[in-house]
């Protein structure tokens, strides 16, 4: 149905469009016109936008659905509703659930399972290795065919360097990208809080920042060696976003990412045993905090993830180191990215496009942005709205997160997936 | 930082679950009533009301004869009904959680938990879960906290050493792995300790470990210089495997405290160990039987330590943060002074 979002104040950074302007959406949920209207359209439709941000549909690199497999979390349904309830219109899957995606079919069903909800965009990243054993290669060609936009080991560490070595030079012959949770297991050694003050207080095992840096240390060498395009997940230390500056000035083709928690949290926000700050990488001192805030704002961190990990309340009460770590964060992924922007970290354009094309551009999809022809994946947010998170406002079957009583600024009030409305917010 | 929890809406204590947090004020007040309870094991009749009708459960997830069975005397002597249970070998093996396993305990009525855990934290998770009226004692959780250890290392260090505040204590040993340093550090920094030292290699000191108030010293014979109290740490003989010292051999040589490492300290100067010890790993016979040895009266002391808890804790007495103090004290000890007098 063609529409028109009218009245609205358009940000799309890939085209750089910041200023008040009308959208065009065609019959076929394309951008048919930004600012005046093609001629001859006729809009069925008119959303009113006055007061609002119209943006792209948000982007997130790295958002766990549990299924299959672990449906007593979550579902893909249950997901995509909350995703498209906070703005956010294609999503990145890791492949670890069970089974874990290392086959064409495996991707194929997760992707038809999502799309006959017609909500979000669903984009698989592919097993790295069979099973995440670590052991042998997946079958990267076949599940970039059946439509994976990365390869990962997720949380998995490749243990043996050499097949690290060979996974990334497959990876490089095939000119896909490659996407790292960079950590030693050995420095990491069981532990669940970062080594530092807190966790010494606490009597909670460590692990230390040096963990994330010698693996990132590693990557980086074989990604020289290789040539392999590769993107470091959720970093969480100043450290290592200056070991990957460094490696993007030497011209090396790395990207990264950091999570909204990392930019907010420290491993002081854990306080006595507080398990819904049980993250992985660990929340560290405030040190690495503002590392990755610099990080972010002079862009050699390119995208700002939800790192989703919706749990069943069971999982977080245990003791903390038995405590699943994760928080579910589609639905503070924007308010956390706008509270940057109140902090004058970063400009509301260039918050917008850390959350929308610099991610699409990292996997490689044609979205992210709206210019005309692209597919309308929008959102549209007021930016004055203050609203309290509760339990009771979260669509995610996932109520664990840190942020739950904490008052945030900006909220997404509608979102379009491919020119149709699939969110609006309840009238009150 | 623990001071929500452990305390009620009042400021009194309602769980003991570490030290961290816990004043000077309350300290003393626990410490004071155990003084009032000490002389009990030498009676005839070693048994006051106090508990009498409550049921106090030993819920120990981790095993340790000494100190489940200290709990179970303390509490005997205060005429509670006590349930020792030894979950690891039956509920959570059947894979029941740990909230599960209270819950079921809780429908029994229980009004006391004393936990055991290997986990850190879980003290204070099952604290929060449980109903206004149940109290929690922890009784050991993980690396993090065995609070009435570090008070009863705290009555045997006042026993013997008298006033805090011009004592130099040194914890030696495998601070990294020991909630039993945890606990002591806290206590002795809440009593206002002149000067506290951990002593350890590297490899078991804490990251960051002068972030909880001490001076860390990697060499013995420094760390010992002059100090009046010397803790000792028993060291897990699995550490070894672990890669953080290559040989018992080498571990005694740098860091078993010998006569004549503890020479180095003050002439009157105390040795202390939780227990169980490790002849010839971390202490020597010489030392741990010899004159400056405290290591048994602290077995005796913790029993009179875990009454003045439970009693504090359960008996209606009362301790605060702030005030109330001589009150809550003068109450819980009211049983036993009655007795004195008939």
């Amino acid at each position: 149905m063609s529409l028109v979002i009218q009245g609205g104040h358009l940000i799309d950074p890939a085209n750089n469009v910041d200023g008040k302007k009308d959208l065009f959406i065609d019959d076929n949920g394309f951008v048919a016109g930004v600012g005046k209207a093609p001629s001859g359209f006729r809009a069925k439709k008119t959303i009113d936008a006055r007061g609002r941000i119209v943006c792209p549909g948000l982007v997130d690199l790295r958002a766990r659905l549990r299924e299959p497999g672990l449906e007593y979390k979550a579902t893909i349904e249950s997901e995509v509703r909350a995703a498209v309830a906070a703005g956010i219109t294609t999503l990145c899957c890791p492949p670890d659930t069970l089974p874990v995606i290392d086959t064409p079919a495996m991707a194929q069903m997760l992707q038809s399972r999502a799309w006959r909800f017609g909500l979000a965009f669903i984009h698989p990243l592919g097993a790295l290795t069979q099973r995440l054993e670590g052991k042998l290669l997946a079958d990267m060609e076949a599940l970039d065919e059946a439509g994976c936009v990365g390869f990962t080991n997720a949380l998995s560490p490749v243990t043996d360097t050499l097949v690290m070595r060979r996974a990334l030079e497959y990876a490089a012959t095939l000119d896909l990208t490659v996407f790292l949770h960079a950590e030693d297991p050995w420095l990491r050694n069981g532990g669940c809080v970062h080594e530092g003050e807190v966790g010494t207080r606490l009597g909670l095992a460590g692990i230390p920042e040096a963990a994330e840096t010698v693996g990132v240390a590693r990557d980086l060498a074989l990604i020289e060696q290789t040539g392999c395009r590769a993107h470091f997940c959720g970093l969480s230390s100043a450290r290592a976003a200056a070991m990957v500056a460094a490696a993007q000035k030497k011209g090396l083709p790395v990207s990264a990412d950091t999570t909204a928690h990392h930019l907010h949290l420290t491993e002081h926000d854990i306080g006595d045993f507080n398990t819904q700050c049980h993250v992985r990488p660990p929340l560290r001192g405030k040190h690495d905090r503002e590392g990755l805030r610099k990080a972010i704002s002079n862009g050699t961190l390119s995208a700002i993830c939800s790192d989703h990990q919706p749990h069943e309340p069971d999982a977080k009460l245990a003791p903390f180191a038995r405590s699943e770590p994760g928080i579910s964060a589609l639905e503070t992924l924007l308010p956390l990215t706008l509270r940057l922007v109140d902090e004058k970290l970063l400009t509301l354009t260039e918050a917008i496009a850390l959350l929308t094309h610099k991610p699409a551009e990292i996997i490689g999809v044609e979205t992210g942005h709206l210019g005309i022809g692209a597919t309308a994946d929008v959102c549209i947010f007021d930016p004055e709205t203050r609203w309290t998170l509760t339990e009771d406002k979260l669509v995610s079957r996932g109520h664990n997160t840190p942020f739950l009583g904490q008052t945030f600024r900006g909220r997404v009030t509608h979102t379009l997936v491919g020119g149709k409305l699939v969110y609006e917010t309840p009238k009150i | 930082m623990n001071q929500g929890l452990q305390f009620d809406d009042t400021g009194r204590l309602r769980h003991l679950l570490t030290t961290e947090g816990l004043s000077r004020q309350t300290i003393v007040e626990i410490l004071d009533t155990a003084e009032s309870f000490i002389s009990m094991g030498e009676r005839e009749i070693k048994k006051i009301p106090l508990l009498r009708g409550k049921t106090v459960v030993n819920l120990f997830f981790e095993s340790s004869t000494r100190t489940r069975t200290t709990f179970e005397i303390a509490a005997k002597r205060l005429s509670a009904d006590v349930i020792n249970l030894n979950v690891s070998a039956s509920s959570t093996s059947k894979g029941e959680t740990l909230l599960d396993t209270i819950r079921n305990l809780e429908a029994m009525h229980t009004d006391l938990f004393v936990v055991r855990h290997a986990e850190s934290g879980a003290a204070h998770m099952i604290a929060r879960h449980v109903p206004a009226h149940v109290r929690i004692i922890n009784a050991g959780d993980g690396r993090h906290a065995h609070p009435t250890q570090g008070l009863l290392d705290m009555f045997t260090i006042r026993r013997h050493k008298g006033a805090f505040e011009k004592l130099k204590v040194a914890i030696v040993g495998d601070i990294l792995h020991s909630r039993v340093a945890r606990s002591q550090i806290h206590a002795l920094k809440a009593l206002g300790v002149a000067e506290l030292r951990v002593v350890a290699p590297k490899t078991l000191m804490p990251t960051a470990v002068e972030k909880l108030g001490v001076r860390p010293y990697t060499r013995m014979e420094e760390g010992l210089e002059g100090v009046d109290v010397v803790m000792m740490l028993r060291l897990q003989r699995e550490r070894m495997q672990g890669a953080y010292i290559p040989s018992e051999h080498e571990y005694f040589n740098l860091y078993g405290l010998t006569p004549a490492k503890l020479s180095l300290a003050a002439k009157d100067a105390i040795v202390m160990h939780p227990g169980p010890m490790n002849r010839g790993l971390e202490i020597d016979s010489a030392v741990a039987d010899g004159p400056q040895s405290v290591i048994l009266p602290q077995v005796t002391y913790g029993i009179a330590v875990r009454m003045a808890v439970m009693a504090l804790i359960m008996g209606g007495a009362s301790t605060s943060r702030e005030s109330g103090m001589r009150d809550s004290a003068s109450k819980a000890r009211a049983p036993t002074e009655r007795k004195k007098r008939k």
